[in-house]
């Protein structure tokens, strides 16, 4: 009985994340004080570069799209109660199911290569978080572990292809050939003069159709039910006939998938090739992303563009204030991840507290819920 | 009281003049506490005798615990006085109430296992540094007690390796300890085979004769009747009655409980027994650390019967439950349903089994049979999410499934009967009935059920039994696993009793007595009365 109160919705997804975010902007701000800048600037320049003009948006979205894909893969698994690290990898080694479909139809329209890639990818994606589920079904290793070793996997896979199998002669980075033809995925700029030369491209449309097909899968279908009864509480869904070892295997397979289509929108839509280290993180940022969007896709949509924006505004800050560096943008970026993700609580029970006293009506409620009639 | 009655239990009614003469050990005035609008305490009024013990009967939620709580300062009453001993006492935290020598026994004991029981008394109210002269002080202390209430123990065994109502002594012990004069116990008979029930009537019988008051909080309205000199009945926060227990009766104090009559037994005619639906053979099941829990057993239910299987909680049950649910695959044996063998491979056994029409209502329905984040419709589907009912393909028929929910809640009475309320809101009582609704709704060959009424109030208990037996009247076959001894006494048709994994024996309810079912679920055998009813070919010995 002497358990705090749950918070009332809103202030669960809305009030906290803004606070959480307030807090990190406060912090950053003190940092960026130290160093001997206006921190109000500092502010003002993000926000402007992030939202201020079409280009800046179009960055933005570009990397909303990103986030949305990660912080997807994120939540699908949050769901069914497994915590996928392993985005980062997962998108990393999708990259070589999207080139070699733009590789081989580089001749052809993309009409058929974004199709054909997005399942590519996911394909491939797929694969590699189907292996620590596999594992961790059948074999009891955990996926937490396996998938941050399937990072350092992929990462090392990649930078051997790189270097020795992919990388044309007589070129000296560590990337693959140029894509120049259809495999190049037309960018909304081609549309709308308005995004001037920012990335955004074809490929987020499907972050749109995968926050779609995430809410009808976790809400709507059998295979979402399962998903969350396993998540709430596995001996219910055992209970329930349920095969847990399968569910496992098919949840890291689907969200996999939708970490792999993060190389779709880099690969065919930025760079025309893969690069070395092109996720730079993004798979990490979904977990930020997840815990912020509250695993819900609405939430996932909003945090991905808050991250979008933090991103491209921490870009156009390094270019107006030489000052702040690029490590001072990586510094803020790791703060408000900090703040919103990790420290995700912090003020949670402080919030729940003031709630307490000061809306008496609150109290009521949330004791009404927890007691509700008398026996028939 | 003009003389003293002829009473037949000497030792249980020594206290006649006591529960009427002595002095108010604890005074309740006016206690009212509100959890926002809910009152769990309402203008409550108590006074207990001091040498008596006074019983407190109410469903769950009826605000027992609450006040208990107020009297040993967890909660602060919103308003009202407390008086102990006459004296007004403001009772904030804990410590003042066991100064004041109140003390509690707890439902689930606050032991720690792997100490010895000299070491639990004396954790916490050492009063050296250093531990050796504590101990030793306590040994003796223990030994006065001990001799003084006939409460043996053997003070350098560690708690884990006694037996529950050896620890249960532990606590009271720790409670006298302390220096209580008033010792409030919170349903301590839930977790006691029947011998070590009676045993710790004796003990408390045995406080009594020494002065010392006890509040004994339970609903178990026969032990009431057994110990209590006076019963006072809680319902919704409030003091219904209070009234000295000798001029009460069960009926009497189970219709102030609940507000309305209510049936204590069980109403059922005859079993007409068919063929068999469920036959275990041989059954050896393993808990998760690998340990044998079931040693080998068979047996049968036949259509149309109810087979109860007794024994103290901890002795098997759960796991031959698990196996035969298809949550736990079996090292050996076999279980079959309607005559067809049933396949352990995979962890999708649960499946399997409800696909032979066999249906189970869990042991523990918030840890298994429910998920209690979901809405309630939810859980109304759980385990049968994949029948085309609730939709064809992939997509789930949320509209058909909260229909059909909506529609098994007014059948069932379950309140509030809104399908979109999370099941963590509801009672135990209608969370039981969720799934009791969900298993027995989809009109199976054999049900299985643990535990139907633990956690459950006696309204309740009552619809739940006689949907039971109404199963059972429509030709199902029906396993019943309860620690209650009462309930599988007046549900079964036939009782066998575990104990250490096997079956020991199986009695006729008609027959059989309590105490010889207790002996037989303490592993006790050689009961000329039980043998006689056992059925060789069922009994399992190592």
């Amino acid at each position: 009985m002497s358990a705090r109160r749950p918070l009332p919705r809103w202030a669960d997804v809305a009030l906290l994340p803004l606070l959480n975010l307030l807090l990190a902007l406060i912090v950053s701000g003190i940092v960026i004080a130290i160093i001997g800048q206006n921190p109000f600037e500092a502010i003002r320049i993000m926000a402007y570069g992030a939202f201020g003009y079409g280009e800046g948006i179009g960055f933005t979205l570009h990397f909303a799209a990103d986030f949305i894909f990660t912080g997807l893969a994120v939540a699908v698994a949050a769901h069914a109660g497994l915590f996928n690290i392993g985005a980062e990898g997962q998108a990393y080694i999708a990259s070589l199911g999207a080139f070699f479909v733009g590789y081989f139809l580089d001749g052809t329209n993309w009409i058929l290569v974004l199709p054909l890639a997005v399942v590519a990818a996911a394909a491939v994606g797929a694969l590699w978080a189907f292996i620590p589920g596999y594992l961790q079904a059948k074999r009891g290793s955990h996926v937490v572990i396996s998938t941050i070793m399937f990072n350092f996997i992929a990462s090392a896979i990649m930078v051997y292809l790189l270097n020795y199998v992919l990388k044309p002669k007589g070129i000296q980075d560590p990337s693959t050939v140029n894509l120049l033809g259809a495999a190049r995925l037309p960018q909304l700029r081609q549309f709308f003069s308005f995004f001037g030369y920012a990335p955004l491209n074809v490929t987020a449309i499907f972050a749109v159709l995968a926050l779609i097909f995430c809410y009808v899968l976790i809400w709507h279908t059998k295979l979402g039910f399962a998903m969350r009864t396993m998540g709430h509480n596995p001996t219910a869904s055992r209970y329930a006939g349920i095969s847990n070892s399968r569910l496992i295997m098919i949840v890291m397979a689907i969200s996999g998938a939708l970490a792999g289509l993060v190389a779709v929108n880099e690969v065919l839509g930025v760079q025309n090739k893969i690069v070395l280290d092109f996720t730079s993180g993004y798979g990490f940022v979904g977990i930020a992303v997840a815990l912020m969007g509250r695993n819900h896709p609405v939430g996932i949509a909003l945090a991905a563009i808050l991250f979008g924006a933090l991103y491209q505004g921490g870009l156009e800050l390094q270019f107006e204030m030489p000052a702040i560096t690029r490590d001072m943008i990586v510094v803020i970026q790791a703060l408000v991840i900090m703040f919103t993700g990790a420290m995700e609580g912090l003020l949670r029970p402080g919030l729940e507290n003031a709630f307490m006293l000061y809306l008496p009506r609150q109290k009521a409620d949330a004791v009404a819920r927890e007691t509700v009639g008398t026996e028939g | 009281m003009t003389n003293e009655r002829s009473v037949p239990d000497k030792a249980q009614r020594s206290s006649g003049t006591a529960a009427t003469t002595s002095p108010w050990a604890i005074e309740l005035r006016k206690i009212n506490k509100r959890f926002g609008p809910v009152w769990a305490n309402r203008d409550i009024d108590l006074k207990v005798r001091r040498g008596t013990i006074h019983g407190i009967v109410g469903e769950n939620g009826a605000g027992k615990s609450t006040l208990m709580s107020i009297l040993y300062g967890f909660y602060t009453a919103d308003s009202g006085e407390i008086f102990v001993n006459g004296q007004l006492a403001r009772i904030t935290d804990s410590r003042h109430a066991l100064a004041l020598g109140i003390g509690m026994v707890h439902q689930h004991f606050m032991l720690v296992d792997n100490f010895s029981i000299l070491e639990n008394v004396v954790l916490g109210a050492e009063d050296s540094p250093l531990l050796a002269s504590s101990l030793a002080k306590a040994r003796k202390e223990l030994k006065r007690l001990a001799d003084e209430y006939s409460l043996h123990v053997d003070p350098d065994a560690i708690v884990e390796d006694v037996s529950v109502g050896q620890q249960q002594r532990v606590e009271i012990l720790k409670a006298l300890y302390r220096g209580a004069d008033t010792l409030i116990l919170d349903e301590p008979t839930g977790v006691l085979t029947p011998e070590e029930a009676d045993d710790l009537f004796r003990v408390l019988g045995v406080l009594r004769e020494q002065g010392k008051t006890v509040i004994l909080i339970t609903h178990k309205l026969r032990e009431i009747m057994a110990i209590t000199d006076t019963v006072s009945v809680m319902r919704q926060g409030q003091m219904v009655t209070t009234m000295p227990t000798r001029e009460t009766s069960p009926e009497q104090l189970a219709e102030a409980m609940v507000g309305r009559r209510v049936l204590l037994r069980v109403q059922k005619g005859a079993a007409h027994p068919g063929t068999p639906l469920l036959e275990v053979n041989d059954l050896v099941v393993e808990d998760d650390l690998g340990v044998t829990r079931v040693k080998g057993v068979s047996f049968s239910v036949r259509a149309g019967e109810i087979v109860g299987i007794a024994g103290v909680a901890g002795n098997g049950q759960s796991e031959l439950l698990e196996a035969i649910s298809g949550m736990r695959a079996p090292e050996s044996g076999s279980v079959a349903v309607s005559g067809r063998p049933v396949s352990f491979h995979g962890d999708d056994g649960a499946a399997r089994l409800r696909g032979a029409r066999l249906a189970h209502v869990p042991e523990d329905r918030q840890r298994m049979g429910l998920v209690t984040q979901f809405e309630e419709w939810e859980n109304s589907i759980l385990g049968y999410q994949d029948d085309p009912a609730y939709g064809k393909g992939a997509i789930l028929d949320i509209a058909a499934a909260q229909a059909e929910a909506a529609a098994r809640m007014q059948k069932f009475d379950v309140r509030p009967a809104n399908p979109r309320l999370r099941t963590a809101n509801f009672s135990g009582g209608n969370q039981q009935k969720i799934v009791l609704a969900r298993e027995m709704e989809r009109n199976p060959d054999v049900l299985v059920v643990g535990q139907p009424t633990r956690g459950v109030d006696i309204g309740a208990i009552e619809f739940i039994h006689n949907q039971i037996v109404k199963m059972r009247d429509a030709g199902k076959a029906i396993l019943l696993v309860s620690v209650e001894l009462d309930e599988i006494r007046s549900l079964s048709d036939r009782i066998l009793v575990m104990f250490d994994g096997h079956i020991v024996g199986e009695a006729d309810p008609a027959t059989a007595t309590e105490g010889e079912l207790g002996l037989m679920m303490a592993g006790i055998e050689g009961n000329a009365a039980v043998a006689a009813t056992m059925t060789a070919t069922e009994e399992k010995r190592p």
